[in-house]
């Protein structure tokens, strides 16, 4: 005779100290294990691409920079990119070196939060306060090329709104040659953890298979063992004068495609960015970065969609011009979006502790989730 | 066990934390905080309003008189417009810096001022410009007057130059018609 | 203590409550005051930040503000709770706790109780803990509650079995339950500490070294699941159930949850001393014996209980902040699998060995 069981359903709700912005997970339980999982999105719409129908291209940049604020600097990138293409605007080298200096110094920024929260939510209090310390020279460098430390408006159409400030190469060959011992100390005190690994390993496994039919992109994609990075299959910009890996999971410590193999990812890729960063610094040119700024930004009639490598994924930005000073439409395709729907498949039969660990390692930001 | 040698370790490194109220961060030379504006060299040309993605900048200004000197602004322009209104919401404020590149005269510039929390939001609305309301009321007055006299002055121009072309028309008629009876004089004899 | 008191008061029933509840309210309370705030600089430090600094000199009169403010704050009930049971699970937590003090001996010339079952008492006493969380978790009527108490429930009872049989294999070795007695055997320096061997002496002390210090970690990580302490904190781990079975509490209740913590994180340092490190017994000799005067060696002995308790807290702190947390599931497999297997196999060998 079998025992009648109800399906509990427990809300994490909006407000949670460890759902990485407002979001709604409602999860369906049969005692701890999961049957399902349904996020509720939406609380932090601001409606961002009605808006930019509104301004004019230069004006849109500011609003881009609020979509992931984790990584504006990748998110003004896309859309300046996406624009000069429509237009037809060669820029200097010396901003194209620029761009790949900041794009990737930021994608340090951004991993050092990502693996600091996924290291918090697991219980290890320790390394999310020393990478955040990190993260502070970072920001330093940024604010002193550009005066903010979180939402650039650094890149515009045509070129940057800055040059460099004197002083800001030699900085970042010091903090290159500070931050590498930092990440063999993060590696012995949290990644090779027995207790971190036990917690993340063979949890959240995802087949390649079913990231592939998902849209999944970025380093979730290539944790599950497939080698995919639009830096090196579609170069964008200068990424093909440049010479790094791209960090591929091997199920190092249990399944391949495992929350350990995601968390694994971004260190590697943290590291591959200091390559890059050392490179851009060696052979940057002299030049004026203001001379392609063109006096009125009027594209001709057309569309684009133009793709970037986010830290998250890949982030593409859909333009329609109709000749005027308003775009028609922008449409963004954020990363963190698609990386979310995979939250009911990858958390079947495991248990609520699980649900944390895997919503950390998948790395998602709200504010690009909902716009 | 190797990560509690790391903390351990860090018992004995220096802190990082800066003890805010009485030691300050030193900030960038270009950081992005509070706007100010020199109304001095402010011409009223409406480039930083149009420029705002967020429409926080509000200008109106009024055409001087000919006759009137709003002396020069730094770089040696003279000045044609008064500015009587130039209000920044800077609660409204996204600290992009789009308006301080068009200013032709780099009079609206973001300072380090970072401490301007205020208790009320309506002292978040920071007026710029130096005439007082009743300055501002006189000046367009003048304006007005100016404009209407011109416009008389236009009108009353219209009907003299009417007037005198009729009479141009009306005496060179008069001269067309004596010499034709000239002409016909001649002829006659 | 006792004695002196009867004297006193010439009640035997007075005297006997006095000289146990005494501890308490001079040691017990001010420690939990100090454990609270030496964990938030403990844990600045490792983190590279300074803890708090504005309360007080150096931040030392932080707990103090912390305490006024639970205080007075609002004491709310949620509607749908269990009124009785609501008010009656911190009573619980709390005595639990603290009755433990009784049994342990601060010093030569104090214990709060001669009891000749003494080890047998604190292992049973600490389980009053467990009602009372239990009766926290159902009482709130919030389901992340229940899950955090249920959770905890199931911890504390697996992880009582492996202490139990570390504290056999002591007692079968010593040949006492009194706690009083335990720690006079371990007089005279620090190699008669049980964790070198104990007493004994010749090849059977050699032979037991090793397994005194199994059986001291396995001790150690047991006791840190019973006070709920990271890696083990499932029922009060904050990223995922929101402070778990004292979400529902605040002002004073949730402080009495509180500061039963902490004395109960000290209460089991102090156990762990006093069986393997020696209680208040100096390693070295006492320097009243070398100057001639007896009266100040009851002092040091409490000075020495008191360090190494401290230490061992110290050391508690230390891996709070080292590790993440272990999963429901794993922390069971650990208890079940491992700890109590060695545990059971270390209580042979040591009983082998005393027979030697």
């Amino acid at each position: 005779m079998a025992i009648k069981t109800e399906e509990m359903v427990l809300n994490m709700g909006p407000q949670h100290p460890s759902t990485h912005g407002v979001l709604r997970l409602e999860l369906k339980l049969s005692g701890e294990l999961i049957t399902g999982v349904t996020p509720h999105i939406g609380y932090l719409h601001r409606c961002f691409e009605k808006h930019c129908e509104a301004m004019t291209y230069p004006q849109v940049i500011p609003y881009t920079d609020r979509m992931d604020y984790l990584a504006s600097m990748y998110n003004n990138f896309g859309y300046v990119t996406a624009v000069e293409k429509l237009m037809g605007i060669e820029v200097p080298e010396r901003v194209e070196y620029i761009r790949i200096i900041m794009g990737e110094l930021q994608r340090i920024a951004s991993h050092m939060v990502a693996i600091g929260t996924n290291g918090l939510d697991i219980g290890a209090f320790t390394p999310f306060l020393y990478l955040f310390r990190d993260r502070e020279k970072i920001l330093s460098l940024f604010e002193m090329t550009c005066g903010a430390r979180l939402l650039y408006n650094y890149m515009w159409i045509g070129g940057v709104s800055h040059d460099l400030h004197p002083d800001f190469l030699r900085l970042t060959k010091e903090f290159i040659d500070y931050f590498r011992p930092n990440i063999t100390e993060l590696n012995n005190l949290l990644s090779y953890n027995k207790i971190f690994v036990e917690r993340t390993a063979n949890v959240g496994v995802l087949p390649a298979d079913v990231a592939i039919n998902y849209g999944m992109t970025g380093p979730n994609l290539r944790a599950s063992g497939i080698n995919y990075d639009l830096r090196k299959d579609e170069p964008y910009s200068i990424y093909d004068r440049f010479d790094f890996n791209v960090p591929v999971g091997e199920g190092k410590m249990g399944t391949l495609g495992d929350c350990w193999d995601r968390y694994y990812m971004r260190v590697l890729e943290m590291e591959e960015s200091l390559k890059i960063v050392e490179q851009a610094i060696a052979q940057i040119p002299d030049g004026d970065v203001h001379s392609a700024i063109p006096k009125r930004i009027k594209p001709p009639v057309g569309s684009i969609y133009h793709r970037v490598e986010n830290p998250r994924g890949e982030l593409g930005y859909f333009i329609v011009s109709d000749g005027s000073m308003n775009p028609f439409r922008v449409k963004v395709r954020p990363p963190s979006f698609v990386s979310l729907e995979l939250m009911d498949e990858l958390c079947k039969g495991h248990l609520v502790s699980d649900v944390v660990a895997i919503l950390g390692s998948i790395d998602i930001v709200l504010g690009e989730v909902d716009r | 066990m190797v990560g509690m040698k790391i903390t351990f370790k860090h018992l004995f490194v220096p802190e990082v934390t800066i003890q805010y109220p009485e030691i300050k961060v030193p900030m960038a030379e270009r950081v992005r905080n509070r706007l100010y504006v020199n109304m001095d060299d402010c011409i009223g040309c409406d480039q930083c309003a149009r420029a705002c993605p967020v429409n926080c900048i509000e200008i109106e200004t009024v055409k001087s008189l000919p006759t009137e000197d709003l002396g020069k602004t730094s770089n040696g322009k003279k000045k044609a417009l008064w500015v009587t209104k130039f209000n920044i919401d800077i609660a409204k404020c996204c600290y992009c810096q789009l308006c301080v590149f068009p200013c032709p005269t780099e009079c609206i510039y973001m300072t380090d001022v970072y401490e301007f929390a205020e208790f009320e939001r309506e002292d978040l609305l920071y007026k710029f410009a130096t005439l007082t309301p009743a300055q501002a009321e006189e000046k367009k007055n003048n304006f007005d007057v100016f404009q209407a006299e011109k416009e008389a002055a236009k009108v009353a121009a219209a009907e003299k130059a009417a007037a005198e072309k009729a009479a141009a028309a009306k005496a060179a008629a008069e001269k067309a018609a004596e010499e034709k009876k000239d002409d016909s004089k001649t002829d006659e004899e | 203590m006792y004695d002196i008191i009867l004297n006193i008061t010439g009640s035997e029933i007075l005297s006997m409550i006095i000289s146990a509840a005494l501890p308490l309210f001079l040691f017990i309370l001010p420690f939990a005051l100090v454990a609270v705030l030496a964990e938030r600089k403990v844990s600045a430090f490792m983190q590279d930040r300074l803890g708090p600094t504005r309360v007080g000199p150096k931040g030392t009169l932080q707990t103090v503000a912390d305490i006024l403010k639970l205080f007075q704050k609002e004491d709310i009930i949620p509607s749908e709770a269990d009124k009785k049971l609501f008010n009656l699970a911190p009573i619980l937590v709390f005595a639990g706790s603290f009755a433990v003090f009784a049994a342990i001996p601060f010093s030569g010339a104090y214990i709060g109780t001669m009891a000749d079952v003494g080890v047998f008492y604190i292992i049973a006493i600490s389980s009053l803990v467990v009602a009372g969380i239990l009766m926290a978790g159902w009482a709130s009527n919030n389901k992340y509650s229940l899950l955090g108490a249920v959770r905890s429930v199931s911890q504390i009872i697996s992880y009582e079995i492996p202490t139990a049989l570390v504290i056999l294999s002591l007692v079968m070795l010593a040949g006492t339950l009194n706690m009083y007695d335990l720690t006079n055997m371990q007089t005279e320096y620090f190699w008669n500490w049980f964790i070198f061997g104990g007493p004994a002496t010749g090849i059977q002390k050699i032979l037991l070294i090793p397994f005194m210090v199994v059986g001291f970690v396995i001790i150690y990580i047991s006791t840190l699941a019973e006070v709920n302490r990271t890696p083990f904190d499932i029922p009060e781990a904050e990223s995922e159930l929101v402070a778990g079975y004292h979400t529902e509490y605040s002002g004073m209740k949730f402080a009495i949850f509180f500061l039963a913590e902490y004395a109960n994180m000290f209460a089991v340092s102090a156990i762990v001393a006093t069986l393997f490190f020696g209680g208040f017994q100096s390693p070295f000799g006492y320097i009243g014996n070398l100057l001639g005067a007896e009266w100040m060696i009851p002092i040091e002995q409490f000075l020495w209980f008191t360090v190494k308790g401290l230490f061992f807290v110290f050391v508690q702190m230390w891996l709070r902040w080292t590790l993440p947390r272990l999963r429901v599931d794993q922390l069971m497999a650990l208890c079940w699998k491992y700890l109590i297997p060695y545990a059971f196999v270390n209580l042979i060998i040591i009983g082998i060995i005393s027979l030697i």
